[in-house]
């Protein structure tokens, strides 16, 4: 995320010494009142964003040093200094809990992975076809958008009635009209709810990597696409020579974004299957989820989300890192 | 300059596919609202045996959704005013001024964006059961730490694009207002918000739309009597027959406002998104 603020913050960066003072001088007579405005502006920002995520963050990364079962809720701060202990559990890969944990990550890699991917490339394949004007454009766009804009709960509560096995639409479907399966399979329960939480997935997010791939479309000059049709580059030398070069730094922000919502979704299987995933869709959010508040174990389930936490950083440093290297070298 | 057909044809087929997945759940939610109950227990059909207005009554009955609804309602309208109210601040501060920690600001405030929500729900709701405990004030299973939550979720988002647009508003308006005598404020109030109003409202449908929509601290941070819709459109599902019909027609009914706030600013969203994103 760190490229995205990078054009907004700029040169904002305190400079030191003598010119920095007159600088700053010459800037409080252009802009009125004092050094304390900016900070006064942002306090009810600051202490938001403390309450709610810096300070719990480092209270989850306390928790996970503790062992924080049912019995310690009301008064946390007896509870038991356990050191790594809860690491040693949830990382020891041959116990049940150990093993489920892997088996989670994943589930929630392979579901991470698809989401992104079809997400993607609907919303690049939509975009690049929706670039041009033509009759009907706005209406179409407007009905892709439309999934994006609902309620995950109310959508996803749609999805659940229509892979019911017996009343749904799609074994209506598949079954009855397309005759694919002899039998009618079940969507919610056994491994097929992996399939039917990445198709609900793709379905609820992809809108919006159209929407950010649309903005990104509009900023590209329509002269660059003249000056390539004069020179008789057709229509798939342009997207590849034009459209996806200029999309490399939206693609860039798009893809960590979605990969992030994925990967930490929560709602879509929530919503899907209830509290107790199949294990074939058994989420990291839900995971943890289960492990904390059907157990009452919070110190296991903080130091699953402070190694789900670690694992992500350490992903978006090293996917920041590459693709920036490649943008430079280009 | 022409198209060769193939992309013409391309477009109409691809296209339709697109329309046809993601209409056909907004079809059976649509439909399944105004059928009757055996419809929805027997086999799927597409077109309702007669239509019925009787689930978009019952709905209120079988289980408490008036009250989800203006939960709801309260809990994400309060979010939406004070997260735009202290996000045009914040915005406004990091557009216009030069100030130590701005860049360290900015980045933090983002980077928050990007941990799993699963990550903040143990702790706060410790810190929540524990500030009741020490100070009294109930912020657990309340609609005031709903709304607390809520409105740092659409903090982020709304600062970077607030920012957006305050940066494409030419400093000159802000300093002939100064000339004139105005301060800080009311060069805000009185310059700088009316003409990012656009931006302003996108921002503020999606505080509503965020905080409409959340079920994972919904589902912990409530209870009977607080409880929102995100956690209530389930308890359908409690029953032993699920009146699907009802499920359906409660889910349209839900999605309206929120919805039809977003597909009208659309283009907000985009300008928004150009101005923050790609610039």
């Amino acid at each position: 995320m760190a490229t995205v603020t990078t054009p907004a913050a700029g040169s904002g960066t305190a400079k030191g010494g003598a010119s920095g003072e007159s600088a700053k001088k010459r800037r409080r007579r252009r802009v009125k009142g004092n050094r304390a405005t900016p900070y006064l502006m942002l306090l009810l920002a600051v202490i938001l964003e403390l309450l709610v995520h810096l300070i719990p963050m480092v209270t989850g990364v306390w928790m996970s040093l503790r062992g924080l079962t049912q019995f310690y809720i009301r008064n946390w701060s007896a509870a038991p200094f356990v050191g790594l202990g809860n690491f040693r559990v949830v990382l020891d890969f041959n116990s049940p809990i150990g093993a489920n944990l892997l088996h989670s990550l994943g589930v929630t890699a392979a579901y991470s992975a698809l989401t992104v991917g079809f997400c993607w490339l609907f919303g690049i394949t939509a975009g690049v076809l929706l670039q041009r004007p033509f009759r009907g454009r706005g209406l179409i766009r407007t009905v892709f958008l439309a999934p994006y804009a609902l309620p995950a709960y109310a959508a996803v509560i749609t999805w659940s009635f229509m892979l019911q096995r017996d009343t749904g639409v799609v074994n209506h479907v598949l079954v009855d009209e397309l005759h694919l399966f002899g039998s009618r399979p079940f969507w919610l329960i056994g491994s097929n709810s992996f399939v039917s939480l990445v198709v609900v997935s793709v379905w609820r997010t992809w809108p919006f990597a159209l929407l950010v791939l649309t903005a990104g479309l509009q900023t590209i000059p329509g002269e660059l696409y003249e000056a390539a049709a004069m020179d008789g580059a057709g229509f798939m030398r342009q997207l590849r020579s034009i459209t996806l070069p200029m999309l490399r730094p939206v693609n860039q922000v798009l893809l960590l974004v979605l990969f992030l919502w994925s990967f930490n979704d929560f709602n879509t299987p929530y919503v899907l299957f209830g509290a107790a995933a199949p294990h074939a869709a058994d989420l990291i959010s839900i995971h943890i989820y289960q492990s904390s508040f059907v157990t009452w174990n919070f110190g296991l389930g903080s130091a699953m989300s402070v190694l789900l936490l670690l694992f992500l950083l350490v992903v978006t440093a090293v996917y920041l890192f590459a693709t920036s290297r490649r943008r430079n070298d280009a | 300059m022409r198209e060769p057909s193939w992309v013409k044809v391309t477009r109409v087929v691809v296209l339709t596919a697109f329309a046809l997945f993601t209409l056909i759940p907004i079809y059976v939610m649509l439909t399944s609202g105004l059928k009757p109950l055996r419809d929805v227990q027997g086999p799927f059909r597409w077109i309702p045996s007669h239509l019925t207005l009787r689930p978009f009554v019952d709905m209120w009955h079988t289980v408490p959704l008036g009250r989800y609804f203006i939960n709801s309602a309260i809990v994400s309208s309060c979010a939406m005013a004070c997260s735009v109210v202290v996000a045009i601040f914040a915005a406004y501060a990091v557009s216009r001024y030069r100030f130590v920690g701005r860049r360290v600001f900015s980045i933090t405030v983002l980077s928050t964006q990007m941990f799993p929500g699963i990550l903040f729900l143990l702790p706060l709701f410790l810190i929540y059961v524990n500030i009741n405990k020490y100070t009294g004030l109930q912020l657990y299973a309340t609609r005031t730490g709903l709304v607390v939550t809520y409105l740092t979720f659409s903090l982020p988002f709304s600062i970077w694009m607030l920012v957006g647009y305050f940066d494409s508003i030419p400093r000159g308006l802000d300093e002939s207002a100064q000339v004139d005598g105005a301060g800080p404020l009311r060069t805000l109030i009185q310059v700088i918000l009316p003409t990012a109003l656009p931006g302003v409202v996108a921002v503020a449908v999606y505080a509503f739309m965020t905080a409409w929509g959340e079920v994972l601290f919904a589902s912990v941070m409530t209870n009977d009597s607080t409880r929102t819709l995100a956690v209530g459109l389930q308890s359908y599902s409690t029953y032993e027959d699920v009146y699907w019909n009802q499920v359906m027609a409660a889910s349209l009914v839900v999605s309206v406002p929120v919805v039809a706030g977003f597909l009208a600013l659309q283009r907000h969203f985009v300008a928004g998104l150009t101005a923050g994103a790609v610039k």
